[in-house]
């Protein structure tokens, strides 16, 4: 009896800390959803008046828009070279011997391994010599680089997932190795595949510290005017930009969990 | 209309695959007549399946030969060798209806859409699964979905057909049920089917002929009945049917069994090691009197007798050579003068039954 | 072997190493990206801090970002942020997987949307957030003055307690999807049979459940720490210049001292720290964890 007691005093407190860390978790990512309607110049929670300005400011200032359609072609533009070099990267890293596999595995999550900064530095300094920095190009190679390991591993894993007799069984029936892949397997894993893009294009998109000393002038990319912003005043637009990331982000996973629940169903 | 193929005979010679220091395939050669049905029998591991996978393409051997006909397919790549192939999880495509399945092939080889819609019927049919065309896979049962994997594999009239245990995921009534089907329609198809299991009942059921295969080599090719009565090795008495075995001495081509010379009108095949008797439980013949001067006498005391539903298997301790099982009919003609537990039991072996075979092959 | 079976082998054996270019090259074109954008660049960074001022190679740089009391304590504080960071997240993380794993798996899938929409959810957002959180008349600071729990707003922001709050919450994620992920495989037949072998329910998951935790646990404690070590967006913005890690000394080097020497340097010892992480996990658990999501 008293076992039963402890047990659910136990368990009490363990879902008071649960409930009050996923709180800690998602209470500051939205809070500033509500302060971008704030009406009052300088920022307050919670706000006292209702207003858009903010918005406006954002939508109508001539820099903040060039930002975001050079972080939004940057994003798409990574996504669509990440997407399938990584995924046949995976699937060449699948067909391999072990061995080959487990050297590959080490270096293709450096970009993730390798802190940012000193990535960052050093692209920075590798592009000067070639004369791509504040270029598209130049970020885009650079993003692409780091989304290549989030496409590798979802696909990846993906694969690994799938029952690959059913390649074999499309080749026994006639089906050359490249039109079994384009046609058995990749309608399969077409569900990581579309995961990674997903991932590509947040992590283009997000990415602050490559950007922060990569892009500028024409093509500096929201994250880092956003960045030096920050560090200099808090403008309120900025409450503004980030619901509207927000509601990107938040799209993304949505889109995600979507695919995953399609997946689901359709076994 | 399409003229039917001529099945091929597969010529296998000398065929070698290791992996490391472990040899899945030992020197392996082989030859299968054209419209054959022959098994691949062995325990897992024995290699059997890395034989069909190099026959199918997907096991790249390191040296040797394959032929079918007149062709040499070894380096030949697996969607080039023309044949089907029916795999153990049957691998059929979810996303795609049972018709669009069965039709594959035939799209792959540029059919016209109405023919292949027409072919695919036909195939299903001959599966007993018309008008299964529309269903999705995941609604079919697991027998279906093997049905729908042999018409896959059957739809564009292979020469070859290869099939990897497609029966063991089955309960034990369908897989028997499906065994018979399976030999209907191989007589039906002209086609050389090259069939692996590690069940000897389905391969005894269904077979021309079985390889038994062990240790990545053929240890011997024969009927299901001269496998059955004249195996060549103790490894194939033993996989093979019900047996036990008596450790004998073999000197000038005839045999001892505890000093008493074995009558035996079957050769005593070529091997290494000692040799032993076969015995097969329903070869003994229960003696009521003295066991006849032309039989060998292996009689003893009963120890136990165990009721098995069909028959009823009799444990006999041997005066000197240990313990025989031997399998009487459970009808009253096997009943009437058994002795019961503890009595003396005559049991006479026929020198036509007396199976002495080596330890190991040559 | 007759003619025609060597003539076998070697065709064999060269389509063998046909079909692995193959497939080598599939990977070729990513691999690359990776090596230019990451490789290199680290290299020639590198190679840059074995050189002094005037050209010529030597360890000076090495000499004097251990001598320097300044680079000194930047390490310090590095190490001092991190290993708070990783404490914190694990006493924060390790209950909340641990409640979310023994609640029905629909409700635990719901409530890990709590848990993925910051982790999906840009850094610059999330500490812009803390910043206004944070700040002298942000909303914590307000409430508590309210309640009477203080009279004069808290320092929170613009120094180390705003740093290690914000990277607690940025890092919390990287804590909690891998070890959840560990603890939803562990079979909770295991923990019931200890209870029905007489074990209390608190021993049986001290003696059960927790070492069976551990490898997803060692997971997130590594991740977590070495993105700490390398963390640069949150503790520039919430640390207001009074918390210098690592990464923002390598960045302060170079762009306003321009001392490639020194900040490559730094980034050298800071990329060993963190490969040496990584090797010491792979040691232990193996790399292939990380790709079995």
């Amino acid at each position: 009896m008293e076992q039963l007691g402890q047990r659910k005093i136990d368990g009490l407190w363990l879902t008071v800390v649960g409930i009050a860390v996923l709180f800690f978790l998602i209470l500051p990512t939205l809070i500033v959803i509500p302060m971008s309607f704030s009406g009052a110049s300088f920022l307050e929670f919670p706000p006292t008046s209702f207003s858009l300005r903010w918005y406006e400011a954002y939508f109508t200032s001539p820099e903040w828009m060039s930002a975001t359609k050079t972080s939004l072609i940057a994003a798409v533009l990574t996504t669509a070279f990440a997407t399938p070099l990584g995924s046949l990267c995976a699937y060449g890293l699948h067909c391999s011997t072990p061995r080959i596999r487990s050297s590959a595995q080490i270096l293709v999550i450096m970009p993730i391994v390798v802190p940012v900064i000193l990535i960052a530095v050093g692209v920075f300094s590798l592009y000067a010599k070639l004369g791509l920095n504040y270029t598209l190009t130049g970020i885009v190679i650079a993003h692409t680089a780091l989304a290549l390991p989030f496409v590798i591993v979802t696909v990846m894993s993906g694969l690994q997932n799938y029952d690959f007799d059913q390649e074999l069984a499309a080749r026994s029936l006639g089906a050359s190795r490249a039109y079994a892949l384009w046609t058995v397997t990749v309608p399969q894993v077409k569900f990581s595949i579309q995961t990674g893009a997903f991932l590509a294009f947040i992590t283009s998109l997000d990415e602050v510290v490559i950007s922060m000393l990569v892009s500028g002038g024409d093509n500096a990319t929201i994250t880092r005017r956003m960045f030096n912003s920050l560090r200099d005043q808090l403008d309120p637009t900025i409450a503004a930009i980030s619901t509207c990331l927000i509601v990107v982000s938040v799209g993304m996973l949505i889109g995600v969990q979507l695919i995953g629940r399609s997946k689901n169903s359709d076994k | 209309m399409t003229t039917a193929a001529q099945s091929l005979p597969i010529d296998i010679s000398n065929l070698c695959k290791a992996y490391g220091s472990v040899k899945a395939l030992d020197d392996v050669s082989l030859n299968i007549a054209a419209g054959e049905f022959l098994t691949l029998l062995g325990p897992s591991g024995s290699g059997k399946t890395t034989l069909l996978m190099a026959l199918a393409g997907f096991v790249r051997p390191d040296s040797g030969s394959i032929q079918f006909g007149t062709q040499e397919m070894i380096a030949t790549p697996p969607h080039k060798r023309g044949l089907g192939m029916v795999f153990q999880s049957y691998a059929l495509f979810p996303f795609m209806t049972v018709a669009e399945n069965v039709a594959y092939p035939l799209k792959v080889r540029g059919v016209s859409k109405s023919d292949q819609k027409a072919r695919a019927e036909r195939a299903l049919d001959t599966v007993q699964l018309g008008g299964y065309g529309d269903r999705r896979i995941t609604q079919l049962s697991g027998g279906q979905r093997q049905r729908v994997a042999l018409a896959r594999a059957m739809v564009f009239e292979p020469q070859i057909i290869l099939m990897d245990e497609p029966l063991s995921a089955l309960d034990k009534k369908l897989r028997e049920h499906m065994q018979i089907e399976l030999k209907a329609l191989h007589q039906k198809l002209d086609a050389t089917v090259v069939y692996v299991t590690h069940d000897q009942r389905e391969a005894l059921t269904m077979s021309d002929r079985i390889a038994v295969v062990n240790h990545g080599r053929i240890e011997q090719v024969e009927t299901p009945e001269r496998l059955y009565r004249q195996p060549h090795s103790f490894f194939v008495a033993d996989f093979i049917g019900e047996s036990i075995s008596l450790p004998v001495e073999v000197a000038n081509d005839k045999a001892q069994l505890g000093g008493r010379l074995l009558k035996s009108d079957l050769p005593i095949a070529v091997g290494r090691g000692g040799h032993r008797l076969v015995v097969r439980p329903e070869l003994l013949e229960v003696t009521p009197g003295a066991v006849p001067e032309t039989a060998n006498d292996l009689s003893g005391h009963v120890h136990d007798i165990i009721y098995q539903g069909d028959s009823v298997l009799v444990i006999v301790q041997h005066d000197s050579a240990g313990q025989i099982n031997v399998r009487v009919p459970a009808n009253r003609a096997g009943q009437t003068g058994l002795p019961s537990k503890g009595e003396r039991i005559g049991l006479a072996l026929h020198p036509e039954d007396t199976i002495i075979v080596p330890e190991h092959v040559a | 072997m007759s003619v025609v079976e060597l003539q076998n082998a070697a065709t064999l054996k060269s389509e063998e190493r046909r079909e692995r270019l193959t497939f080598l090259g599939l990977s070729l074109p990513a691999v690359l990206a990776i090596l230019i954008v990451v490789f290199l660049p680290i290299f020639w960074l590198s190679s840059l801090s074995f050189y002094n001022a005037a050209g010529e190679p030597s360890l000076e740089n090495y000499a004097r970002i251990f001598e320097s009391a300044l680079y000194r304590r930047t390490f310090v504080v590095t190490f001092q942020i991190s290993i708070a960071v990783t404490v914190i997240c694990v006493l924060l993380g390790y209950p909340l997987c641990y409640w979310l794993t023994r609640l029905p798996n629909k409700t635990a899938a719901i409530l890990m949307v709590f848990v993925l929409v910051p982790f999906w959810t840009s850094v610059l957002v999330r500490t812009y957030a803390w910043l206004v959180l944070l700040q002298r008349n942000g909303i914590i600071n307000s409430s508590l003055m309210s309640v009477g729990i203080i009279e004069e707003p808290l320092q929170l922001a613009h120094n180390l307690t705003g740093s290690i709050i914000g990277m607690v919450h940025i890092m919390l994620p990287f804590l909690v999807l891998p070890l959840y992920a560990t603890m939803r495989s562990i079979d909770t037949d295991l923990v019931r049979a200890a209870v029905g072998l007489g074990s209390s329910p608190r021993g049986a998951f001290w003696r059960v459940f927790f070492p069976m935790s551990l490898p997803g646990l060692f997971a997130g404690i590594v991740l977590v720490f070495i993105l700490s070590l390398g963390f640069y967006v949150t503790p520039a913005l919430l640390g207001g210049g009074r918390v210098q890690m690592l990464a923002q000394r390598i960045e302060s080097t170079i762009t306003v001292y321009s001392n490639w020497g020194a900040a490559s340097a730094l980034g050298v010892v800071l990329l060993l720290l963190a490969l040496a992480m990584i090797w010491l996990m792979n040691r232990v658990f193996g790399l292939d964890k990380l790709f079995m999501r």
